[in-house]
Protein backbone atom coordinates (compact mmCIF):
# COMPACT_ATOMS: atom_id res chain seq x y z
CA UNK A 1 0.00 0.00 0.00
CA UNK A 2 1.69 3.54 -0.96
CA UNK A 3 0.44 6.97 -1.14
CA UNK A 4 0.50 8.77 -5.16
CA UNK A 5 0.79 12.16 -6.69
CA UNK A 6 -1.75 12.10 -9.26
CA UNK A 7 -2.86 14.34 -12.36
CA UNK A 8 -3.12 18.07 -10.36
CA UNK A 9 -0.01 18.04 -9.51
CA UNK A 10 0.72 18.61 -13.27
CA UNK A 11 1.88 22.58 -14.34
CA UNK A 12 1.60 23.53 -10.72
CA UNK A 13 4.69 21.31 -8.71
CA UNK A 14 3.62 23.31 -5.56
CA UNK A 15 6.21 21.03 -3.11
CA UNK A 16 4.25 21.85 -0.34
CA UNK A 17 4.19 17.99 -0.02
CA UNK A 18 7.86 18.16 0.64
CA UNK A 19 8.22 19.79 3.98
CA UNK A 20 5.63 17.69 5.58
CA UNK A 21 7.44 14.26 4.81
CA UNK A 22 9.38 12.71 7.87
CA UNK A 23 10.99 10.60 5.62
CA UNK A 24 12.44 11.34 1.86
CA UNK A 25 9.85 9.70 -0.19
CA UNK A 26 9.42 13.06 -2.88
CA UNK A 27 11.58 12.64 -6.40
CA UNK A 28 10.88 15.14 -9.36
CA UNK A 29 11.35 16.50 -13.23
CA UNK A 30 10.12 19.61 -14.36
CA UNK A 31 6.74 19.20 -14.16
CA UNK A 32 5.96 17.14 -11.51
CA UNK A 33 6.43 15.57 -8.63
CA UNK A 34 6.32 11.20 -7.65
CA UNK A 35 6.26 9.19 -4.49
CA UNK A 36 8.61 6.35 -4.05
CA UNK A 37 6.42 3.56 -2.52
CA UNK A 38 9.64 2.00 -1.24
CA UNK A 39 10.22 4.35 1.44
CA UNK A 40 6.92 6.02 1.79
CA UNK A 41 5.46 4.95 5.04
CA UNK A 42 1.51 6.20 4.17
CA UNK A 43 1.79 8.81 7.56
CA UNK A 44 -0.59 10.85 5.34
CA UNK A 45 1.64 14.08 6.04
CA UNK A 46 1.38 15.27 2.63
CA UNK A 47 -2.41 14.94 1.56
CA UNK A 48 -3.84 18.00 3.49
CA UNK A 49 -0.95 20.42 2.22
CA UNK A 50 -1.31 19.97 -1.24
CA UNK A 51 -2.77 22.95 -2.72
CA UNK A 52 -4.51 21.41 -5.68
CA UNK A 53 -5.35 18.17 -3.59
CA UNK A 54 -2.85 15.85 -5.89
CA UNK A 55 -1.98 13.04 -3.53
CA UNK A 56 -4.44 10.12 -2.47
CA UNK A 57 -3.35 7.01 -0.68
CA UNK A 58 -3.84 3.94 -2.49
CA UNK A 59 -7.05 2.78 -0.72
CA UNK A 60 -8.86 5.77 -1.77
CA UNK A 61 -7.99 5.98 -5.53
CA UNK A 62 -10.36 6.77 -7.49
CA UNK A 63 -10.20 4.22 -10.69
CA UNK A 64 -9.56 6.35 -13.28
CA UNK A 65 -6.22 7.25 -11.70
CA UNK A 66 -4.95 3.78 -10.95
CA UNK A 67 -2.35 3.91 -13.51
CA UNK A 68 -0.91 6.82 -11.26
CA UNK A 69 0.55 3.70 -9.49
CA UNK A 70 2.92 2.72 -11.83
CA UNK A 71 3.93 6.37 -12.78
CA UNK A 72 4.89 7.11 -9.63
CA UNK A 73 6.85 3.71 -8.54
CA UNK A 74 8.76 4.61 -12.15
CA UNK A 75 9.77 7.94 -12.14
CA UNK A 76 10.28 8.12 -8.34
CA UNK A 77 12.70 5.40 -9.37
CA UNK A 78 14.85 7.00 -12.04
CA UNK A 79 14.48 10.86 -11.13
CA UNK A 80 16.35 12.60 -8.50
CA UNK A 81 14.98 13.51 -4.68
CA UNK A 82 13.30 16.53 -4.17
CA UNK A 83 13.77 17.58 -0.74
CA UNK A 84 13.32 21.26 -0.28
CA UNK A 85 10.21 23.34 -0.85
CA UNK A 86 10.76 25.05 -4.60
CA UNK A 87 9.01 27.94 -6.61
CA UNK A 88 5.81 26.59 -8.11
CA UNK A 89 5.34 26.99 -11.73
CA UNK A 90 4.63 29.71 -14.18
CA UNK A 91 0.73 29.48 -14.21
CA UNK A 92 0.70 27.14 -11.01
CA UNK A 93 -1.93 29.56 -9.46
CA UNK A 94 -4.21 30.22 -12.29
CA UNK A 95 -4.23 26.22 -12.46
CA UNK A 96 -5.14 25.64 -9.19
CA UNK A 97 -7.66 28.06 -9.11
CA UNK A 98 -9.05 26.34 -12.85
CA UNK A 99 -9.28 23.15 -10.44
CA UNK A 100 -11.29 24.99 -8.36
CA UNK A 101 -9.17 24.85 -5.24
CA UNK B 1 31.38 28.22 15.35
CA UNK B 2 27.41 28.15 16.10
CA UNK B 3 26.71 26.39 19.13
CA UNK B 4 22.94 24.99 19.68
CA UNK B 5 21.29 23.03 22.25
CA UNK B 6 17.99 21.65 21.25
CA UNK B 7 15.74 20.29 24.05
CA UNK B 8 14.09 17.04 23.82
CA UNK B 9 14.86 14.75 20.93
CA UNK B 10 11.60 13.72 19.29
CA UNK B 11 10.72 14.72 15.51
CA UNK B 12 10.78 18.04 15.77
CA UNK B 13 13.99 17.77 17.46
CA UNK B 14 15.59 16.11 14.60
CA UNK B 15 13.81 18.22 12.27
CA UNK B 16 15.76 20.89 13.57
CA UNK B 17 19.05 19.12 13.50
CA UNK B 18 18.71 18.60 10.55
CA UNK B 19 18.02 21.65 9.01
CA UNK B 20 20.57 23.68 11.17
CA UNK B 21 23.27 20.92 10.62
CA UNK B 22 22.92 21.43 6.48
CA UNK B 23 24.52 25.28 7.20
CA UNK B 24 28.27 25.24 7.58
CA UNK B 25 30.00 25.86 10.93
CA UNK B 26 27.25 24.81 13.31
CA UNK B 27 27.35 22.06 16.18
CA UNK B 28 24.14 20.50 17.70
CA UNK B 29 23.35 18.83 21.03
CA UNK B 30 20.59 17.30 21.38
CA UNK B 31 19.44 17.13 25.03
CA UNK B 32 16.82 14.56 26.23
CA UNK B 33 15.10 13.67 29.70
CA UNK B 34 15.25 9.86 29.28
CA UNK B 35 18.50 8.37 28.56
CA UNK B 36 16.72 7.19 24.84
CA UNK B 37 15.78 9.40 21.95
CA UNK B 38 12.75 9.61 19.18
CA UNK B 39 10.12 10.70 21.37
CA UNK B 40 6.17 9.89 20.45
CA UNK B 41 8.17 8.24 17.42
CA UNK B 42 9.26 5.52 20.10
CA UNK B 43 6.67 5.75 23.20
CA UNK B 44 3.78 7.58 20.99
CA UNK B 45 3.04 5.34 17.96
CA UNK B 46 0.89 2.53 18.16
CA UNK B 47 2.90 -0.81 18.69
CA UNK B 48 0.48 -2.18 15.75
CA UNK B 49 1.99 0.88 13.50
CA UNK B 50 5.69 -0.57 12.94
CA UNK B 51 5.85 1.25 9.63
CA UNK B 52 5.18 5.10 11.20
CA UNK B 53 8.07 4.20 13.46
CA UNK B 54 10.13 4.27 10.30
CA UNK B 55 11.16 8.06 10.73
CA UNK B 56 13.46 7.00 12.91
CA UNK B 57 16.15 5.96 10.48
CA UNK B 58 15.80 9.28 8.98
CA UNK B 59 16.71 10.36 12.87
CA UNK B 60 20.10 8.00 12.58
CA UNK B 61 20.83 9.63 9.37
CA UNK B 62 20.81 12.86 11.25
CA UNK B 63 22.37 11.78 14.27
CA UNK B 64 25.33 10.41 12.40
CA UNK B 65 25.85 14.30 10.51
CA UNK B 66 28.96 15.65 11.88
CA UNK B 67 28.46 18.63 14.43
CA UNK B 68 25.59 16.29 15.90
CA UNK B 69 25.56 14.86 19.66
CA UNK B 70 23.33 13.48 21.71
CA UNK B 71 23.29 14.03 25.31
CA UNK B 72 20.17 11.32 27.08
CA UNK B 73 19.75 11.33 30.73
CA UNK B 74 19.71 15.30 30.96
CA UNK B 75 16.30 16.86 32.30
CA UNK B 76 16.45 20.96 31.69
CA UNK B 77 15.16 22.53 34.46
CA UNK B 78 16.18 20.70 37.09
CA UNK B 79 19.47 19.46 36.02
CA UNK B 80 20.75 21.87 34.50
CA UNK B 81 19.12 25.61 33.87
CA UNK B 82 18.01 27.55 30.71
CA UNK B 83 20.22 30.13 31.72
CA UNK B 84 23.31 27.38 32.23
CA UNK B 85 22.63 26.44 28.20
CA UNK B 86 22.72 29.88 27.36
CA UNK B 87 26.19 30.37 29.22
CA UNK B 88 27.25 27.47 26.89
CA UNK B 89 25.41 27.58 23.50
CA UNK B 90 24.36 30.65 21.26
CA UNK B 91 21.23 29.33 20.87
CA UNK B 92 18.40 27.09 22.24
CA UNK B 93 15.89 25.49 20.47
CA UNK B 94 12.51 24.14 23.31
CA UNK B 95 11.31 20.67 21.32
CA UNK B 96 10.34 19.31 24.52
CA UNK B 97 6.27 18.81 22.77
CA UNK B 98 3.46 18.25 24.84
CA UNK B 99 3.76 15.82 28.03
CA UNK B 100 0.72 16.20 29.88
CA UNK B 101 -3.02 15.75 29.27
CA UNK B 102 -5.78 18.28 28.83
CA UNK B 103 -8.24 17.08 31.38
CA UNK B 104 -11.75 17.13 31.47
CA UNK B 105 -12.64 19.59 33.96
CA UNK B 106 -15.16 17.61 35.54
CA UNK B 107 -16.41 15.95 38.78
CA UNK B 108 -15.36 12.74 39.44
CA UNK B 109 -12.20 12.96 37.46
CA UNK B 110 -10.11 11.81 39.48
CA UNK B 111 -11.93 8.42 40.70
CA UNK B 112 -9.46 5.24 40.57
CA UNK B 113 -10.35 3.85 36.73
CA UNK B 114 -10.70 7.25 35.40
CA UNK B 115 -7.11 7.82 33.29
CA UNK B 116 -5.61 10.02 30.19
CA UNK B 117 -5.83 7.87 27.34
CA UNK B 118 -1.78 9.42 27.18
CA UNK B 119 -0.92 7.21 29.75
CA UNK B 120 -2.70 3.79 28.73
CA UNK B 121 -0.27 4.77 25.68
CA UNK B 122 3.02 5.85 27.67
CA UNK B 123 1.96 2.04 29.38
CA UNK B 124 1.37 -0.21 26.39
CA UNK B 125 4.60 1.88 24.96
CA UNK B 126 6.97 0.81 27.50
CA UNK B 127 7.89 4.35 28.73
CA UNK B 128 9.74 4.27 32.23
CA UNK B 129 7.26 6.90 33.41
CA UNK B 130 4.03 4.76 33.18
CA UNK B 131 5.53 1.24 34.39
CA UNK B 132 3.99 1.69 37.65
CA UNK B 133 0.30 2.32 35.77
CA UNK B 134 -2.20 -0.53 36.95
CA UNK B 135 -5.11 -0.45 34.23
CA UNK B 136 -7.87 -2.89 35.93
CA UNK B 137 -8.64 -4.39 32.58
CA UNK B 138 -11.44 -6.89 34.32
CA UNK B 139 -13.88 -4.33 33.60
CA UNK B 140 -16.19 -4.98 30.93
CA UNK B 141 -16.94 -1.51 29.68
CA UNK B 142 -14.60 1.00 28.49
CA UNK B 143 -15.58 4.30 27.71
CA UNK B 144 -13.41 6.68 25.88
CA UNK B 145 -13.72 10.22 25.68
CA UNK B 146 -12.55 12.11 22.08
CA UNK B 147 -12.98 11.16 18.05
CA UNK B 148 -9.38 11.43 17.25
CA UNK B 149 -6.47 9.03 16.30
CA UNK B 150 -5.85 8.35 19.82
CA UNK B 151 -9.02 7.79 20.76
CA UNK B 152 -8.60 5.07 18.17
CA UNK B 153 -5.43 3.83 18.87
CA UNK B 154 -6.57 2.78 21.99
CA UNK B 155 -9.74 1.70 21.49
CA UNK B 156 -7.97 -0.69 18.76
CA UNK B 157 -5.20 -1.95 20.95
CA UNK B 158 -8.11 -2.43 24.06
CA UNK B 159 -10.39 -3.95 20.81
CA UNK B 160 -7.92 -6.30 19.36
CA UNK B 161 -7.28 -10.09 20.33
CA UNK B 162 -4.11 -10.30 22.19
CA UNK B 163 -2.45 -12.58 19.57
CA UNK B 164 -2.67 -9.87 16.93
CA UNK B 165 -0.25 -8.15 19.92
CA UNK B 166 2.19 -10.76 20.59
CA UNK B 167 4.74 -9.91 17.42
CA UNK B 168 4.84 -6.41 17.95
CA UNK B 169 7.20 -4.14 19.78
CA UNK B 170 4.52 -3.47 22.89
CA UNK B 171 6.13 -3.65 26.46
CA UNK B 172 5.35 -7.16 28.15
CA UNK B 173 3.82 -5.89 31.36
CA UNK B 174 0.64 -4.66 28.72
CA UNK B 175 0.83 -8.32 26.82
CA UNK B 176 0.33 -9.76 29.76
CA UNK B 177 -2.37 -7.54 30.88
CA UNK B 178 -3.86 -7.55 27.86
CA UNK B 179 -4.18 -11.42 27.81
CA UNK B 180 -6.34 -11.65 30.87
CA UNK B 181 -8.65 -8.84 29.72
CA UNK B 182 -12.09 -8.89 30.30
CA UNK B 183 -13.08 -5.86 28.24
CA UNK B 184 -16.44 -6.29 26.06
CA UNK B 185 -17.74 -2.72 25.07
CA UNK B 186 -15.92 -0.04 24.32
CA UNK B 187 -17.86 3.10 24.04
CA UNK B 188 -16.36 6.06 21.87
CA UNK B 189 -17.57 9.68 22.60
CA UNK B 190 -17.54 12.19 20.80
CA UNK B 191 -18.95 15.92 20.97
CA UNK B 192 -19.87 16.66 17.57
CA UNK B 193 -21.20 14.76 14.61
CA UNK B 194 -19.34 12.23 12.82
CA UNK B 195 -18.56 14.45 9.65
CA UNK B 196 -16.83 16.79 12.39
CA UNK B 197 -14.71 13.50 13.97
CA UNK B 198 -10.87 13.73 13.86
CA UNK B 199 -10.03 10.23 12.93
CA UNK B 200 -8.16 10.11 9.67
CA UNK B 201 -10.24 7.92 7.50
CA UNK B 202 -6.94 5.04 7.92
CA UNK B 203 -7.72 4.69 11.60
CA UNK B 204 -11.67 5.06 11.53
CA UNK B 205 -10.72 1.71 8.68
CA UNK B 206 -8.66 0.13 11.13
CA UNK B 207 -11.71 0.31 13.81
CA UNK B 208 -13.93 -1.62 10.99
CA UNK B 209 -11.45 -4.22 10.44
CA UNK B 210 -10.34 -5.80 14.15
CA UNK B 211 -10.80 -9.46 14.64
CA UNK B 212 -13.66 -10.88 16.32
CA UNK B 213 -14.74 -6.78 17.35
CA UNK B 214 -18.04 -5.74 15.96
CA UNK B 215 -18.15 -2.14 15.41
CA UNK B 216 -21.52 0.37 15.81
CA UNK B 217 -23.25 3.75 15.36
CA UNK B 218 -27.50 4.58 15.30
CA UNK B 219 -28.08 5.26 11.67
CA UNK B 220 -29.97 8.39 12.43
CA UNK B 221 -26.30 10.71 13.01
CA UNK B 222 -25.85 9.54 8.72
CA UNK B 223 -28.17 12.20 8.14
CA UNK B 224 -26.08 15.34 8.01
CA UNK B 225 -27.49 18.94 8.89
CA UNK B 226 -26.80 21.18 6.38
CA UNK B 227 -23.31 22.58 7.49
CA UNK B 228 -22.13 19.07 8.12
CA UNK B 229 -23.04 18.57 4.59
CA UNK B 230 -21.26 21.58 3.19
CA UNK B 231 -18.14 20.93 5.21
CA UNK B 232 -18.01 17.10 3.61
CA UNK B 233 -18.29 18.77 0.44
CA UNK B 234 -15.51 21.07 0.72
CA UNK B 235 -12.15 20.12 -0.60
CA UNK B 236 -11.15 20.79 3.41
CA UNK B 237 -13.73 17.60 3.82
CA UNK B 238 -11.85 15.13 1.81
CA UNK B 239 -11.21 13.17 5.08
CA UNK B 240 -14.79 13.39 6.44
CA UNK B 241 -16.34 12.35 3.14
CA UNK B 242 -14.16 9.13 3.73
CA UNK B 243 -15.08 8.97 7.09
CA UNK B 244 -18.93 9.40 6.04
CA UNK B 245 -18.50 6.43 3.46
CA UNK B 246 -16.83 4.20 5.85
CA UNK B 247 -19.49 4.71 9.08
CA UNK B 248 -21.90 4.24 6.33
CA UNK B 249 -20.71 1.05 5.46
CA UNK B 250 -20.29 0.20 9.42
CA UNK B 251 -23.96 0.87 10.28
CA UNK B 252 -25.12 -1.41 7.15
CA UNK B 253 -23.69 -4.29 8.37
CA UNK B 254 -25.26 -7.29 9.99
CA UNK B 255 -25.54 -7.80 14.03
CA UNK B 256 -22.75 -9.64 14.96
CA UNK B 257 -22.29 -11.85 17.75
CA UNK B 258 -18.92 -10.36 18.22
CA UNK B 259 -16.05 -11.15 21.55
CA UNK B 260 -15.68 -7.65 21.84
CA UNK B 261 -17.94 -4.82 20.63
CA UNK B 262 -17.04 -0.68 19.70
CA UNK B 263 -19.99 1.75 20.30
CA UNK B 264 -19.55 4.46 18.18
CA UNK B 265 -21.57 7.46 19.76
CA UNK B 266 -21.77 11.23 18.72
CA UNK B 267 -23.47 14.37 20.28
CA UNK B 268 -22.61 13.82 23.82
CA UNK B 269 -20.21 15.74 25.72
CA UNK B 270 -19.59 13.66 29.84
CA UNK B 271 -20.49 16.40 32.45
CA UNK B 272 -19.78 14.36 35.62
CA UNK B 273 -17.81 10.81 36.61
CA UNK B 274 -19.54 8.64 39.04
CA UNK B 275 -18.63 6.43 41.89
CA UNK B 276 -18.47 5.16 45.25
CA UNK B 277 -14.36 4.49 45.73
CA UNK B 278 -13.65 4.23 41.86
CA UNK B 279 -15.08 4.72 38.95
CA UNK B 280 -18.94 3.51 38.09
CA UNK B 281 -19.82 5.65 35.27
CA UNK B 282 -19.91 8.58 33.56
CA UNK B 283 -23.24 10.82 33.00
CA UNK B 284 -22.92 12.09 29.57
CA UNK B 285 -25.51 15.60 27.85
CA UNK B 286 -26.47 15.10 24.53
CA UNK B 287 -25.32 18.32 22.82
CA UNK B 288 -26.76 20.56 19.89
CA UNK B 289 -24.69 21.44 17.07
CA UNK B 290 -25.26 25.38 15.77
CA UNK B 291 -22.94 27.39 13.53
CA UNK B 292 -21.62 27.38 9.91
CA UNK B 293 -19.74 25.14 7.59
CA UNK B 294 -16.32 24.63 9.58
CA UNK B 295 -17.33 26.78 12.49
CA UNK B 296 -19.64 24.44 14.49
CA UNK B 297 -20.05 24.53 17.94
CA UNK B 298 -21.35 21.81 20.24
CA UNK B 299 -23.85 23.31 23.15
CA UNK B 300 -25.43 20.93 26.01
CA UNK B 301 -28.93 20.50 25.64
CA UNK B 302 -29.67 19.68 28.95
CA UNK B 303 -30.84 16.27 28.46
CA UNK B 304 -28.66 13.64 30.47
CA UNK B 305 -27.75 9.94 30.19
CA UNK B 306 -25.60 7.47 32.58
CA UNK B 307 -23.72 5.26 31.23
CA UNK B 308 -21.63 2.70 33.88
CA UNK B 309 -18.44 1.86 33.22
CA UNK B 310 -15.38 0.64 34.96
CA UNK B 311 -12.63 2.26 33.00
CA UNK B 312 -12.52 5.45 31.31
CA UNK B 313 -10.10 7.10 29.21
CA UNK B 314 -9.93 11.22 28.03
CA UNK B 315 -8.14 11.58 25.18
CA UNK B 316 -8.61 15.23 24.13
CA UNK B 317 -6.09 16.40 23.79
CA UNK B 318 -2.25 16.48 24.74
CA UNK B 319 -0.59 19.43 26.33
CA UNK B 320 2.52 21.47 26.89
CA UNK B 321 4.06 21.19 30.33
CA UNK B 322 6.22 24.86 30.95
CA UNK B 323 10.13 25.22 31.39
CA UNK B 324 11.40 26.82 34.21
CA UNK B 325 12.74 30.37 32.53
CA UNK B 326 10.70 30.20 29.55
CA UNK B 327 7.81 32.45 29.43
CA UNK B 328 5.01 29.75 28.99
CA UNK B 329 1.00 31.07 27.81
CA UNK B 330 -0.78 28.53 30.49
CA UNK B 331 -4.16 28.39 28.11
CA UNK B 332 -2.92 27.22 25.37
CA UNK B 333 -0.02 25.21 26.79
CA UNK B 334 2.72 26.37 24.63
CA UNK B 335 5.95 28.82 24.97
CA UNK B 336 4.81 32.32 23.46
CA UNK B 337 6.64 32.62 19.78
CA UNK B 338 6.61 34.76 16.59
CA UNK B 339 7.50 31.46 13.82
CA UNK B 340 9.63 29.59 16.83
CA UNK B 341 11.58 32.76 18.24
CA UNK B 342 10.29 32.49 21.41
CA UNK B 343 8.98 36.12 22.91
CA UNK B 344 8.21 37.75 26.13
CA UNK B 345 5.40 40.06 26.08
CA UNK B 346 6.14 41.11 22.05
CA UNK B 347 9.66 41.10 21.86
CA UNK B 348 11.72 38.16 20.73
CA UNK B 349 14.13 37.17 23.70
CA UNK B 350 17.49 36.62 22.36
CA UNK B 351 18.92 32.97 21.49
CA UNK B 352 15.32 31.31 22.93
CA UNK B 353 13.50 29.32 20.09
CA UNK B 354 10.85 26.78 20.17
CA UNK B 355 9.70 23.97 17.78
CA UNK B 356 7.26 21.64 17.34
CA UNK B 357 4.30 20.76 19.77
CA UNK B 358 5.88 23.26 22.67
CA UNK B 359 5.58 26.09 19.70
CA UNK B 360 2.64 25.59 17.91
CA UNK B 361 0.26 23.36 20.00
CA UNK B 362 -0.06 19.49 20.28
CA UNK B 363 -1.78 18.94 16.25
CA UNK B 364 -0.71 17.68 13.45
CA UNK B 365 1.32 14.53 13.20
CA UNK B 366 5.20 13.27 12.78
CA UNK B 367 5.98 15.06 9.38
CA UNK B 368 3.87 18.33 10.32
CA UNK B 369 6.49 19.20 12.56
CA UNK B 370 9.59 19.00 9.82
CA UNK B 371 8.28 22.31 8.18
CA UNK B 372 7.59 23.75 11.37
CA UNK B 373 11.33 22.99 12.39
CA UNK B 374 12.83 24.64 9.10
CA UNK B 375 10.88 27.54 9.73
CA UNK B 376 12.35 27.70 13.29
CA UNK B 377 15.85 26.69 12.21
CA UNK B 378 15.75 29.57 9.62
CA UNK B 379 14.91 32.29 11.44
CA UNK B 380 17.63 31.40 14.11
CA UNK B 381 20.27 30.94 11.00
CA UNK B 382 19.87 34.16 10.17
CA UNK B 383 19.66 35.78 13.79
CA UNK B 384 23.43 34.30 13.29
CA UNK B 385 24.56 34.94 10.27
CA UNK B 386 26.81 36.64 11.36
CA UNK B 387 29.37 34.32 12.06
CA UNK B 388 32.64 36.30 12.12
CA UNK B 389 31.18 38.26 14.97
CA UNK B 390 30.26 35.26 17.62
CA UNK B 391 31.24 35.56 21.03
CA UNK B 392 32.66 31.86 21.62
CA UNK B 393 30.44 29.71 23.29
CA UNK B 394 31.89 26.56 24.71
CA UNK B 395 29.00 23.94 23.98
CA UNK B 396 29.69 20.51 25.50
CA UNK B 397 33.07 21.27 26.75
CA UNK B 398 31.05 23.01 29.72
CA UNK B 399 27.70 21.07 29.49
CA UNK B 400 29.35 17.66 30.03
CA UNK B 401 31.69 18.35 33.07
CA UNK B 402 28.88 20.18 34.28
CA UNK B 403 26.44 17.59 34.07
CA UNK B 404 29.40 14.80 35.57
CA UNK B 405 30.08 17.02 38.98
CA UNK B 406 26.19 16.92 39.36
CA UNK B 407 26.20 13.29 39.23
CA UNK B 408 24.44 12.30 36.28
CA UNK B 409 25.26 9.42 33.96
CA UNK B 410 24.26 10.74 30.55
CA UNK B 411 24.11 8.62 27.23
CA UNK B 412 25.54 9.47 24.17
CA UNK B 413 24.30 8.18 20.94
CA UNK B 414 26.41 5.38 20.68
CA UNK B 415 24.86 4.06 24.05
CA UNK B 416 21.45 4.45 22.75
CA UNK B 417 22.58 1.91 19.36
CA UNK B 418 23.88 -0.57 21.90
CA UNK B 419 20.13 -0.53 23.92
CA UNK B 420 18.67 -0.52 20.14
CA UNK B 421 20.72 -3.41 19.36
CA UNK B 422 19.81 -5.19 22.87
CA UNK B 423 16.51 -4.71 22.72
CA UNK B 424 16.38 -6.20 18.79
CA UNK B 425 17.77 -9.59 19.94
CA UNK B 426 15.28 -9.55 23.03
CA UNK B 427 12.79 -8.83 20.95
CA UNK B 428 13.89 -11.66 18.33
CA UNK B 429 13.55 -14.59 20.37
CA UNK B 430 9.80 -14.00 20.84
CA UNK B 431 9.28 -13.03 17.22
CA UNK B 432 8.63 -9.44 17.73
CA UNK B 433 10.87 -6.43 16.54
CA UNK B 434 12.46 -5.71 19.53
CA UNK B 435 11.31 -6.05 23.19
CA UNK B 436 11.74 -2.36 25.11
CA UNK B 437 14.17 -1.85 28.09
CA UNK B 438 11.47 -0.48 30.13
CA UNK B 439 13.50 0.28 33.56
CA UNK B 440 16.12 3.38 32.78
CA UNK B 441 18.46 0.59 34.94
CA UNK B 442 17.69 -1.93 32.51
CA UNK B 443 18.70 0.42 29.73
CA UNK B 444 22.19 1.09 31.47
CA UNK B 445 22.62 -2.07 32.04
CA UNK B 446 22.30 -3.02 28.37
CA UNK B 447 25.19 -0.75 27.64
CA UNK B 448 27.47 -2.06 30.17
CA UNK B 449 26.77 -5.26 28.83
CA UNK B 450 27.30 -4.29 25.54
CA UNK B 451 30.78 -2.59 26.65
CA UNK B 452 31.58 -5.79 28.52
CA UNK B 453 31.92 -7.89 25.13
Amino acid sequence: MTTVVTDNCDLCRFTDCVTVCPMVCFHGDDKMLYIDPVVCIDCGACLPVCPVRAIYEVKNLPPEKHHWIAINAERSAALQLVTDKAQPLPGALERKKQLGF
Amino acid sequence: MLRVAIVGSGPSGFYAAEALLKSSSVEVDMLERLPVPYGLVRYGVAPDHPKLKLPAMAYARTAAMPGFRFVGGVTVGRDVSVSELQDAYHAVVFCAGAETDRELGIPGEELPGSYAATELVGWYNGHPDYLQRNFDLTQERVVIVGHGNVAADVCRILAKPVDALRQTDIAKHALKTLSASRVREIYLIGRHRPVQAKFTDKELRELGEIPQASISLDPGYLELNPSSTAEAEDPRGQVAAWNMMLLREFAARAASTAQRRIHLRFLESPVALYGEDRLEGVILERNRLEGPPFGQRAHGSGDTLRLDCGLLFRSVGYKGVPIPGVPFDTPHGIIPNQQGRVIQGKSPLAGLYCAGWIKRGPSGIIGTNRADAVETATHLLSDFAERDCLPSKAGASTLLPLLSDRGLRCTDFQDWLKIDAAEIARGAAAGKPREKFVRVQDMFGAISDRAAV
